[in-house]
């Protein structure tokens, strides 16, 4: 029996909301990243089921671009870590208030 | 059917687990689970090509990023990520009725609004089906005609993102070990000695 286009895009609105409390509520840096990567994953699964009710590739090829653009971002995000959270024994982005006013 | 509720409950476990994991350890493993039920619901929606993208960069490369990250930044000091959560308690439940609201709103209106007549395509059957749609070759086709230009500029996110690493994980204020003097700088202080 097909699954419904519905149900996949359900699926995908709770991954992503999932995705974004772990931005809003966790202070740890790298579960703030993966909470993005959530999000990422939601959007491609939104993507490849239209792909597949539609029957058109554009869907596919906009998820590749997707995952190209988070490898990025994860790669970036990941070294601005490094280079802040280095010499920091108590990791937390809250601590990280230089620019404020 | 069933298949899709299974990867369904797993997904979601595995995501509420990442975000909730006490270490970013577990979230990482929790991560790798969702990300491997992800390919497997990829393909059922016949994308091949992105299931396997997806287990080769995101389990193989990000999830492995992630890892040496944790490993680079909890080496020497005590415990990772043992501070404050912050989660506020009211936040669970509001976070919980937003995820199920937003999912159920998305489902109720994408259930009264079919998409339009899909052309008479069939799905792929089998890998290397040409034309197919969702197998490789398709895949491909579209990849290096219709969207070449986005293709190419993919290309140049992923340099601009090597320099940007480089330039901001690199040690670019090192002290640079002292240069070789050249030939013509040892033969002048050569001359200075002998003339002093």
């Amino acid at each position: 029996m097909e699954v419904a286009l519905a149900n996949y895009i359900g699926l995908s609105a709770v991954i992503f909301m999932i995705g974004v409390t772990g931005v809003v509520a966790r202070r740890n840096p790298l579960i703030m990243l993966m909470g993005i990567e959530l999000m990422w994953n939601a959007a491609n699964l939104a993507f490849i089921a239209y792909a597949k009710a539609y029957m058109s590739n554009a869907g596919h090829v906009f998820a590749f671009l997707v995952i190209t653009v988070a490898a990025a971002e994860a790669a970036i995000g990941l070294a601005i870590i490094v280079i802040v959270f280095r010499r920091v024994e108590h990791v937390d982005v809250d601590d990280v208030a230089v620019l404020k006013g | 059917m069933i298949t899709f509720w299974l990867l369904a409950v797993l997904i979601v476990a595995s995501a509420v687990f990442v975000v909730s994991a006490p270490r970013p350890v577990y979230s990482v493993v929790g991560l790798l689970v969702n990300f491997l039920c992800l390919a497997i619901m990829y393909l059922t929606l016949s994308a091949e090509f992105l299931a396997v993208i997806q287990v080769v960069v995101y389990s193989g490369a990000i999830l492995v990023l992630f890892l040496f990250v944790i490993a680079l930044l909890s080496s020497g000091v005590r415990a990772f990520s043992v501070g404050p959560n912050r989660l506020p308690r009211i936040l669970a439940p509001v976070s919980v009725f937003a995820a199920l609201g937003l999912g159920g709103l998305l489902f109720v209106i994408i259930e009264s609004t079919p998409p339009a007549a899909q052309p008479a395509t069939t799905a792929a059957t089998a890998a290397g089906n040409a034309g197919v749609f969702g197998s490789v070759a398709d895949f491909g086709q579209a990849l290096f005609t219709t969207y070449l230009l986005p293709f190419e500029a993919t290309a140049f996110v992923l340099m601009i993102a090597v320099i940007g690493v480089i330039a901001l994980a690199g040690d670019v204020d090192a002290p640079r070990p002292p240069r070789r003097k050249t030939l013509r700088q040892r033969e002048r202080e050569r001359i200075l000695k002998e003339g002093s």
